[in-house]
């Protein structure tokens, strides 16, 4: 069985919510109790359909005005996969949360409204997936029961949809086109006969069939500590291990490996997951390492291997994604969140804004506002240990966070 | 046949990130445990993240007075056994003093007092962190919840003004006088929680599994005759019945199932084929549609 987590996009109206009550509808995962409060309160709102919305919009303030505010998450399984999707907000502060819902999903779907085509925010969604560099991008052109499922209008979009595709970075990137309507059900789950001129796979048989595993670039194994276990007990008096999870490759017994920054080499003694020890640390898995030599290594450091070293430097250029409503202007200092390493970081630089419609960038900026995506210097107190983010998505990515509210403000990908 | 438990590895290993970052980025967190399956897995996770040395936190129990014998004897025996510190705070206290009112009537219910309860211990201990076993799969104000969840003075959710969460990492920077609640659990789903327990062989209480109960019925539910503690018509009828919980908070606000599940394999196929959701059984939710989402704001957990 395996994990695929996916993210939304739409703007309001597209029926995101519709299409994800949809899914849960189509693939018996509404329990008995959930949809009978879904037809109940549908009835109470004179509605002669049901509206699956009622199932994600968790917050009174959501159902009260009928739009999404916050990302919900909605986990449902299949005989082949368990899937999680990350229904995310189309109205303000959409960068924001479609970034965050981008950054932990490996596929994203993002709704066209047939009758309205490729607009301004459906650039926007498709730029944020492709800088996120989300693998799979599944173009859901719905309500195409309101353009009487025609063929001309699904290919116009297509055809539309096309002409920014060539502006990507990521070209890597998979996408594939269905049609369909979420309130109807057409291509959801089940395959419509309504679109007889359409011979792809639902929306459902094509996450079915997704191999999700090493979805992403398998790279270089970096191990960010994120805590030092020592019991001081008797069993267990000179243990010292270092918890943390492993990204971007295994680490083995006997590896030869380099403890950022003091550049200090040892081996690997021992991987532990709780009281067992295993030969090798795989991807993504949370391990405690032991080393072979007692090296002063803490939280924030890092190992790698000797091999493969990552860039160790105190400034960098980054693509960032503005989050907060105070500005970011040149000068500003926030606290730098890479992984589980915190430094100090200064703006050095903003080169330009990035107009994430495809309508090119803006030189001479002197703030950046939310939601804006502009590409920027940093300085560092203390250098960081990272890859580029193409090659790194975990390596290459880190938060700011304002010291005086403590909130996150940006996320950058470093460049 | 081997049964594929290979969904839960991810899972289990967000969760053990999720628990070490609380040790690393806090000074005095605790533990949330109630003596549910939820919380009985967060002990585990909490034993794997940090081996061989002992969990670095104590465990807080929000006793309302109103819980299960078998809960309560249940945490006793876990908290000797793995050497752990236990924080017990009553909400028969906070009603001693005054600070909040017993409910009284037909759904009387000390679920929302224990709140009250939580906000003045955290304040007396100081916590800056608050583990919990709260799942998004739940209810849908819990969807919204993220891993890292601020509460400010008053220990209150500003649900509309969340943090955003990239990536694993995880903002625990906090001002004085705010704590945050952490969910390590928060991608699992009921069955996948169940699933872990089989795996792992964690003991739970026996509630949990078929046993026979005097119960009686309202409003389509099962209920533990208790008199002293769960509010009874005189036409409502108490009958032996074969039942399990399938969730376990106060006796007054949890009903029972008609279960013959007397072992776990048995539980996890009766949650793969129940076609109802866990919190169905829980009266709490349905005072109405945003009722977990108020109680939520005024700081619930």
């Amino acid at each position: 069985m395996e994990v695929l987590k996916i993210a939304t996009a739409g703007s309001v109206d597209d029926g995101k919510s519709t299409l994800i009550g949809r899914i849960l509808y189509d693939t018996k995962s509404l329990t008995s109790d959930k949809l009978d409060a879904i037809k109940k309160t549908s009835k109470q709102k004179g509605y002669d359909y049901l509206d699956f919305s009622l199932a994600t919009d968790g917050l009174v303030a959501e159902r009260e005005q009928g739009i999404t505010i916050d990302v919900a998450h909605i986990y449902f399984s299949t005989q082949t996969k368990s899937y999680i999707i990350a229904d995310t907000p189309g109205h303000v502060e959409y960068t924001r949360n479609m970034v965050t819902g981008a950054s932990t999903s490996q596929a994203a779907i993002i709704l066209i409204d047939a009758r309205k085509g490729v607009i301004e925010q459906t650039n926007r969604h498709f730029f944020i997936n492709n800088l996120l560099r989300v693998k799979e991008v599944i173009v859901a052109i719905n309500k195409m029961d309101l353009v009487d499922f025609s063929e001309a209008v699904y290919n116009k979009i297509k055809e539309d949809f096309k002409v920014l595709m060539e502006k990507r970075d990521y070209q890597e990137q998979n996408i594939t086109f269905i049609p369909v309507s979420a309130l109807k059900g057409d291509n959801v789950v089940h395959k419509s006969t309504n679109t007889p001129w359409y011979h792809g796979q639902t929306l459902l048989e094509h996450f079915e069939q997704l191999d999700t595993k090493d979805i992403y670039n398998v790279g270089t194994p970096r191990f960010p500590v994120q805590y030092v276990i020592r019991p001081k007990t008797e069993e267990f008096h000179d243990f010292r291990g270092y918890a943390g999870k492993v990204y971007g490759g295994e680490l083995s017994i006997g590896d030869e490996v380099v403890a950022l920054p003091s550049k200090t080499k040892s081996k690997i003694k021992e991987i532990f997951v709780y009281d067992q020890l295993y030969q090798t640390a795989s991807r993504r898995s949370s391990v405690t390492i032991t080393l072979e030599d007692d090296i002063n290594v803490s939280r924030g450091d890092m190992l790698v291997k000797a091999a493969d070293l990552p860039t160790v430097d105190k400034q960098f250029t980054a693509t960032i994604s503005w989050m907060d409503s105070q500005n970011l202007v040149a000068g500003n200092k926030y606290v730098l969140q890479h992984g589980v390493n915190k430094v100090l970081a200064k703006v050095d630089a903003i080169h330009h804004k990035i107009h994430p419609d495809y309508s090119g960038i803006e030189e001479n900026i002197q703030a950046l506002a939310m939601n804006d995506i502009a590409s920027v210097t940093f300085k560092l107190n203390k250098p960081i240990f990272f890859d580029p983010f193409k090659n790194h998505r975990t390596n290459g990515s880190f938060i700011l966070i304002d010291s005086q509210s403590n909130n996150t403000v940006g996320a950058g990908f470093i460049q | 046949m081997k049964k594929d438990t290979s969904k839960i590895n991810p899972l289990e290993n967000e969760a053990i990130y999720i628990i070490r970052e609380v040790a690393a980025q806090f000074e005095k967190p605790v533990l949330l445990f109630s003596g549910g399956k939820d919380s009985i897995t967060l002990v585990r996770l909490a034993q794997k993240a940090f081996y061989p040395a002992k969990i670095p936190f104590p465990l807080m129990h929000i006793d309302t007075g109103h819980n299960f014998p078998e809960t309560i004897e249940f945490r006793d025996q876990l908290v000797k056994k793995l050497g752990l510190e236990l924080i017990v705070r009553k909400v028969q206290d906070s009603i001693n003093e005054g600070k909040v009112k017993e409910e009284s009537g037909r759904y009387a219910s000390r679920n929302s007092l224990q709140t009250t309860t939580l906000l003045d211990a955290i304040e007396e201990f100081k916590f800056d962190a608050c583990i919990g076993g709260a799942r998004r799969d739940e209810e849908k104000a819990r969807a919204k919840e993220r891993i890292f969840s601020v509460r400010d003075d008053f220990g209150q959710w500003d649900e509309k003004n969340q943090r955003p969460e990239l990536f694993d990492m995880l903002n625990g920077q906090i001002q004085l006088g705010q704590n945050v609640r952490v969910f390590p659990i928060s991608n699992w789903t009921e069955l996948d929680v169940w699933s872990y327990i089989e795996r792992e062989n964690i003991e739970i209480p026996s509630i949990y599994f078929a046993h026979t109960r005097a119960t009686f019925l309202r409003d389509g539910l099962i209920w533990s005759s208790d008199d002293d503690v769960v509010y009874r018509d005189e036409n409502e009828v108490v009958e032996e019945r074969l039942v399990r919980f399938r969730t376990v908070g106060d006796m007054s606000c949890t009903a029972a199932v008609l279960s013959e599940a007397a072992d776990i394999a048995s539980v996890v196929q009766e949650i793969r084929d129940s076609t109802i959701s866990e919190r169905g059984a829980r009266i709490d939710d349905k005072r109405s549609e945003a009722a977990m989402e108020k109680r939520k704001q005024q700081g619930y957990f």
